[in-house]
């Protein structure tokens, strides 16, 4: 234990607690902006400066480790004149236009600042002019960027990456996509975990609501919407009520208000992928010799794109399955307009998903087998459809729940956990299990797939199979269990993937909190609604077998396999050099 | 991809290390007179360029500096914009993350406290206060002002005795000055810009060397005036030519039996040979000189004597008082000071140092004057104890070169501590405390004793050679104001309040340099000139060649080189050899002529007479 005092206050802690941990510890709260906690510790920003007695000049908190004796001031003269200057200095080069900003009132620098009461700015404003591409899925802008560097870090270190870097040196040091590429020309996965881990607005999805407006506005057009598993579990965050008000009937609810003319759950066709890829799952097994192991879910766009530009050999292991999203649309454009008797091209087909990679997945030249255009015609990030509701000035606290639309509304609990990592894999034994013995399995029986870590791996007996199978989230997680697979130091014969850190729930889609992880709360929210769930297992939707009676016949049938599976051969991703 | 790789430079490094080099000899030319503040502002340019980006202070700090020194530059600032620049930078220097950041912003702090001045003059009247008042680098840094692109052009044409002419308007002892002037002419040789400076000295040197005899010129008709000058060094002789010249009766008092002060009493032979000593002296009496040695003026003559024998007294004693170390056993037998020893070389009484082990204590140009001198006399065994670094020595590097060639050992960082006697009161060891470098203190390293224990160093003598002092008491006496052990005389040579007598040279300044004295000696020669009611021009007559508009291609300085080693320490014969005429012919084609090029051919290129 080390003893110190900061700002006249005993400190007492561990050898090796950074001065900022020491200072919490007693309350003592020193602002931070570039810092990230295990990601970021570079002290670039200059902003968590203390004095310390009898060493001159001032040390960052936040990577400087305490040490007997010390006597540390968080807001001596010389401290504050500091933090000040170093805030002025950032903001000289911040496009303070924070009325138009995505992360007013969510902000670190904003909050800093205001906190600090700079009024005025001294110095001159400089900011650069560099252009991004306005179409792309990820937006950067090169006028907000503080250049933290916590972008370059969460990819380099968390997703390995390596989108962004250092660009130029000197006073022209900025940050942008590595290697003088393009964004369009990099082997983006999109996952978003630096928007994310930006502190400030210089990273955000393409905002897209604008598109949705206009075809609320629209009196010829039908708007059916689909609200992915993990939305329920985050949407409400940002609106100032509990977690247990927050319900998916709550935000069906102000949806209907905002006039979507069709209110579905993406939950019903994850259920409907459990059937394909679970049947695609045996079939391969079946034909084990014949086929190349592991094969992998493909229900996350991140990891799609991860592979086929890191690993790209190894893409025919990918279940032929389409992600939930995109069976959705397909069905919406083709069975549920069949239903509703009208015209599929009159159908506008949404989805609100905690992802920016699915508004990347939705615009592929292969996502289009309704005949009706895109099968899914625009993606909502959480975070946008947040926007809307208070644009639409909802009244969130005075929400009723209401139910989702008919019949596409309908999932089990199995469909809802598709948003935590783990989630796809244990809905998919929990069908296979019924698939080959024609009875259920205890649906908890799985449970040993879920929780926060990177890489589990789990081994089932499947009346008599054994099955081994592992779970990753993460794409530098994901990059080391390719990596043992291809060395042969493990054998696998079904692996989930999810490119966000905790699945779904920790997607880059999903509410800010800075500093704060959240994908492991949001995932018990999920894993309660499975276990309140009267439908557990997928093959047990009523919705999914009458859909199947009437429309798709039988699962991996012929017209599955037009509508539900995709060639991942029919798109190109940049290569990695 | 393997793991390790080797580091290889690319073109663009390779370019740029190049460019480093340019830059470096660049600054090292810069012009004096340049605005302080518009020249930090392109250093912080600089140093913006070698962020790595990393850090808000460095990244963002430094180019708000810049901006916020332009708007003081434009006129545009006010003093809270100075107060703003002091406060950034001192958040740049307290926050920075490593020293490329911190150290630029301490820069900017040394300018603000540095030159106020400047930064205020251009917020509050909106202009600089600095003025290119001396384009031509050379003669801005010869403290006598010779023209040297005019007597280099000479050399250049082979017209070496108008080169000699020319160097005496400023210099009576271009012979001397060939030999040993330590040439801050060079220091910012515009020709470094493009290669290295020019060897100026060199070309001094073969100018006189292939000269021949020079008479002087015939002085100016008598102005029944009479002079005193106490002192026959280089600035007493300086002071007394001049004002022969000029057609004043000059008496020269010299205590010693020979003219030449240090250049004959500090300055070995084989560095001056006292034939070319004696051959200028000779050459500047011819002009008409009286000269009494051996008489030290105090006792008799007393100074009120000759101020009321002649119509003006110049005073150039010198600074030829041994300065005493101050340590334990000093006085033991064995332990002599550098002025003495180099006093009786001076005289030729040469002192015979046979199979000696001697320390000399010291890191200047006298240190190692009495080190080569004393292996020279036979001495065995020869080092040299400085408490500083060998870099540190404020002797010249080459001259420390030459010693350590010679067979001198440097003991660096060695602090004397005291002298250990035997039962008969002779030198038996030096004591030193080993240092380690320490801070620096006014731009200097200041050594900080070292835990490693004392160190005892056997020898058989002592040489003292930490700087000397001048004997000013007698003049003090008189009433004339010495400040710090020197005589307080004025820029222009005269004493306050004491009409008619004047002083300078190393008794003024402190010990320093032969040309410095020549050039305080000229000073006081015109000034004695006005006090005596007159106005003398002195001109050299000589045609300066025009310009060669010759292609300047980059060509490397040639140097000097000597005799070798293992001859050289036989003899107190020079060892010096002085560039050939092929070598002198190209030097000489090397200067820039920045006399004619440049702002030189506008304001100030030339001063033909004073």
């Amino acid at each position: 234990m080390v003893k110190l005092v900061i700002d006249s206050k005993a400190v007492e802690v561990e050898n090796g607690t950074t001065i900022l941990e020491a200072a919490a510890s007693v309350g003592i709260k020193i602002p931070t902006l570039c810092f990230l906690k295990d990601v970021n510790e570079i002290g670039a920003c200059r902003v968590c400066m203390v004095e310390i007695e009898g060493t001159g000049k001032l040390q960052p908190a936040c990577n400087n480790t305490v040490a007997e004796g010390m006597e540390i001031y968080t807001n001596s003269p010389k401290v504050r004149e500091t933090r000040r200057v170093n805030v002025e200095l950032i903001l000289s080069q911040h496009d303070c236009q924070c009325a138009t900003c995505v992360r007013s009132g969510n902000c670190k620098l904003q909050t800093i600042a205001n906190d600090l009461g700079i009024l005025e700015l001294p110095f001159k404003k400089v900011l650069p002019k560099t252009k991004w591409p306005k179409d792309f899925p990820l937006i950067r802008d090169y006028t907000k960027c503080i250049k933290c560097m916590r972008c370059i870090q969460i990819c380099d270190k968390v997703q390995s990456l390596k989108i962004w870097d250092v660009a130029n040196t000197g006073s022209r040091t900025t940050v942008d996509v590595s290697m003088n590429r393009k964004i369009t020309d990099a082997d983006c996965a999109l996952c978003g975990q630096c928007i994310t881990h930006c502190p400030v607005g210089a990273l955000r999805e393409r905002d897209d609501t604008q598109r949705v407006l206009d075809a609320l506005a629209d009196p010829d057009v039908i708007t059916v919407v689909q609200v992915a598993p993990a939305v329920r579990a985050a949407w409400g965050e940002s609106f100032g009520i509990s977690r247990e008000f927050a319900t998916v009937k709550r935000l069906v609810s102000a949806l209907r208000q905002m006039g979507f003319s069709y209110i579905f759950d993406t939950n019903f066709s994850a259920d409907l992928t459990i059937m394909e890829e679970g049947s695609e799952f045996l079939k391969r097994l079946k034909n084990k010799e014949k086929e190349t192991f592991p094969m992998f879910t493909s229900c996350c766009p991140g990891w799609v794109r991860f592979l086929k530009s890191q690993y790209p050999d190894m893409t025919d292991q990918l279940s032929t399955a389409k992600s939930p999203q995109q069976m959705f649309g397909a069905m919406m454009k083709t069975y549920y307009a069949d239903l509703l008797g009208v015209d599929n091209s009159k159908i506008f087909s949404i989805s609100v998903m905690p992802c920016i990679a699915k508004k990347g997945e939705c615009a592929l030249p292969t996502m289009n087998d309704s005949g009706a255009g895109q099968d899914v015609d625009v993606v909502l990030t959480t975070r946008e459809v947040e926007r809307l509701i208070r644009a639409e000035h909802i009244d969130v606290p005075g929400l009723e729940e209401e139910e989702f639309d008919s019949p596409l509304g309908v999932g089990s609990g199995a469909g809802v956990i598709f948003g935590a990592t783990g989630g796809v894999m244990e809905a998919a034994l929990r069908s296979a299990y019924y698939l080959v013995t024609g009875e259920n399995p205890d649906p908890d029986a799985f449970q040993e797939v879920r929780g926060m870590e990177g890489w589990k791996e789990a081994e089932f007996d499947l009346a008599g199979v054994p099955l081994k199978v592992a779970v990753a989230s993460g794409l530098g997680n994901t990059r080391k269990l390719i990596k043992a697979i291809r060395k042969g130091k493990v054998q696998y014969d079904f692996v989930e993937i999810m490119a966000c850190p905790g699945g779904c729930s920790g997607g880059g889609g999903q509410p800010i909190h800075d500093g704060d992880e959240l994908a492991g709360v949001r995932a018990e929210t999920l894993y309660g609604l499975d276990k309140v769930n009267h439908l557990r297992f997928s093959h047990e939707n009523p919705a999914v077998q009458e859909c199947y009676r009437t429309y798709l016949q039988r699962p991996l049938g012929h017209r599955s396999h037009e509508l539900l599976h995709t060639d991942h051969h029919g798109w190109e991703m940049p290569k990695m050099e | 991809m393997s793991r390790l790789s080797i580091l290889t430079q690319n073109k663009a490094q390779m370019t740029i290390e190049e460019l480093y080099k340019d830059l470096e000899r660049r600054i090292a030319a810069s012009p004096p007179g340049l605005c302080p503040v518009d020249l930090s502002v392109s250093f912080l340019k600089l140093c913006h360029a070698q962020s790595c980006g990393k850090c808000v202070p460095c990244r963002i700090g430094l180019g708000q500096l810049e901006n916020l020194m332009e708007d003081v530059l434009d006129g545009e600032g006010t003093l809270e914009t100075i107060a703003m620049i002091e406060k950034t930078a001192r958040s740049v220097f307290n926050s920075a993350d490593c020293a490329i950041g911190y150290e630029a912003a301490r820069m900017v702090l040394k300018g603000i406290s540095g030159f106020r001045d400047d930064f205020e003059e251009h917020v509050l009247r909106g202009r600089c206060i600095c003025e290119l008042n001396q384009p031509v680098p050379c003669v801005a840094l010869c403290p006598a002002g010779v023209d040297i692109p005019g007597y280099v052009a000479l050399v250049a044409e082979g017209r070496y005795e108008d080169a000699v002419r020319l160097i005496r308007k400023d210099n009576p002892m271009p012979a001397v000055c060939g030999l040993i002037c330590e040439h801050p002419c060079e220091e910012r040789c515009r020709r470094s810009m493009v290669d290295d400076s020019i060897n100026i000295r060199g070309l001094k040197r073969f100018a006189v060397d292939h000269a021949g005899e020079v008479p002087v010129p015939k002085p100016a008709e008598k102005t029944g005036k009479r002079v005193a000058v106490i002192g026959g060094g280089p600035g007493g002789i300086s002071a007394a030519y001049y004002l022969a010249l000029m057609g004043h009766e000059v008496t020269i008092y010299e205590q010693r039996k020979k003219l030449g002060g240090m250049l004959r009493y500090g300055i070995p032979n084989y560095r001056l040979p006292r034939e070319v000593l004696d051959k200028e002296i000779e050459q500047l009496l011819s002009v008409g000189i009286e000269v009494k040695t051996g008489i030290t003026v105090g006792e008799s003559p007393r100074i009120i004597d000759l101020k009321n024998q002649y119509h003006a007294v110049y005073i150039a004693i010198g600074a030829h008082i041994d300065r005493k170390i101050g340590i334990e056993g000093e006085e033991a037998q064995g332990v002599i000071s550098a002025v003495e020893m180099l006093r009786d070389i001076g005289d030729n009484d040469m002192p015979d140092f046979t199979g000696k082990d001697i320390v000399v204590i010291g890191g200047g140009n006298v240190a190692m004057d009495v080190a080569r001198s004393a292996i020279r006399l036979g001495a065995k065994r020869l080092r040299i104890a400085y408490r500083r670094r060998q870099e540190d020595m404020t002797a010249m590097p080459e001259e420390v070169a030459g010693a350590m060639e010679e067979g001198c050992e440097m003991l660096d960082l060695h602090a004397p501590l005291r002298i250990e006697k035997d039962e008969e009161g002779k030198v038996a060891a030096l004591w030193v405390k080993p240092q380690i470098i320490g801070p620096l203190e006014k731009g200097r390293p200041l050594p900080v004793e070292s835990s490693v224990p004392e160190k005892r160093l056997a020898c058989d003598m002592v040489v003292v050679a930490i700087g000397q002092g001048i004997e000013s008491r007698p003049f003090a006496e008189y009433g004339i104001p010495v400040k710090r052990g020197v005589i307080d005389a004025l820029s222009w040579g005269g004493v306050k309040d004491i009409p008619g007598v004047f002083a300078g040279g190393d008794c003024v300044t402190g010990p320093a340099t032969a040309i410095r004295a020549i050039a305080a000696g000229k000073v006081a020669a015109a000034n004695i000139d006005e006090y005596l009611g007159y106005k003398h021009i002195i001109r050299s007559e000589v045609d300066i060649p025009k310009v060669r508009l010759e292609n300047r291609k980059q060509c490397s300085r040639t140097n000097m080189k000597g005799r070798y080693a293992f001859d050289r320490v036989k003899d107190f014969q020079e060892i010096e050899y002085g560039l050939t005429t092929e070598e002198a012919n190209q030097e000489a084609h090397r200067c820039l002529r920045c006399d004619h090029f440049g702002f030189g051919i506008f304001k100030g290129g030339r001063v033909d007479k004073w």
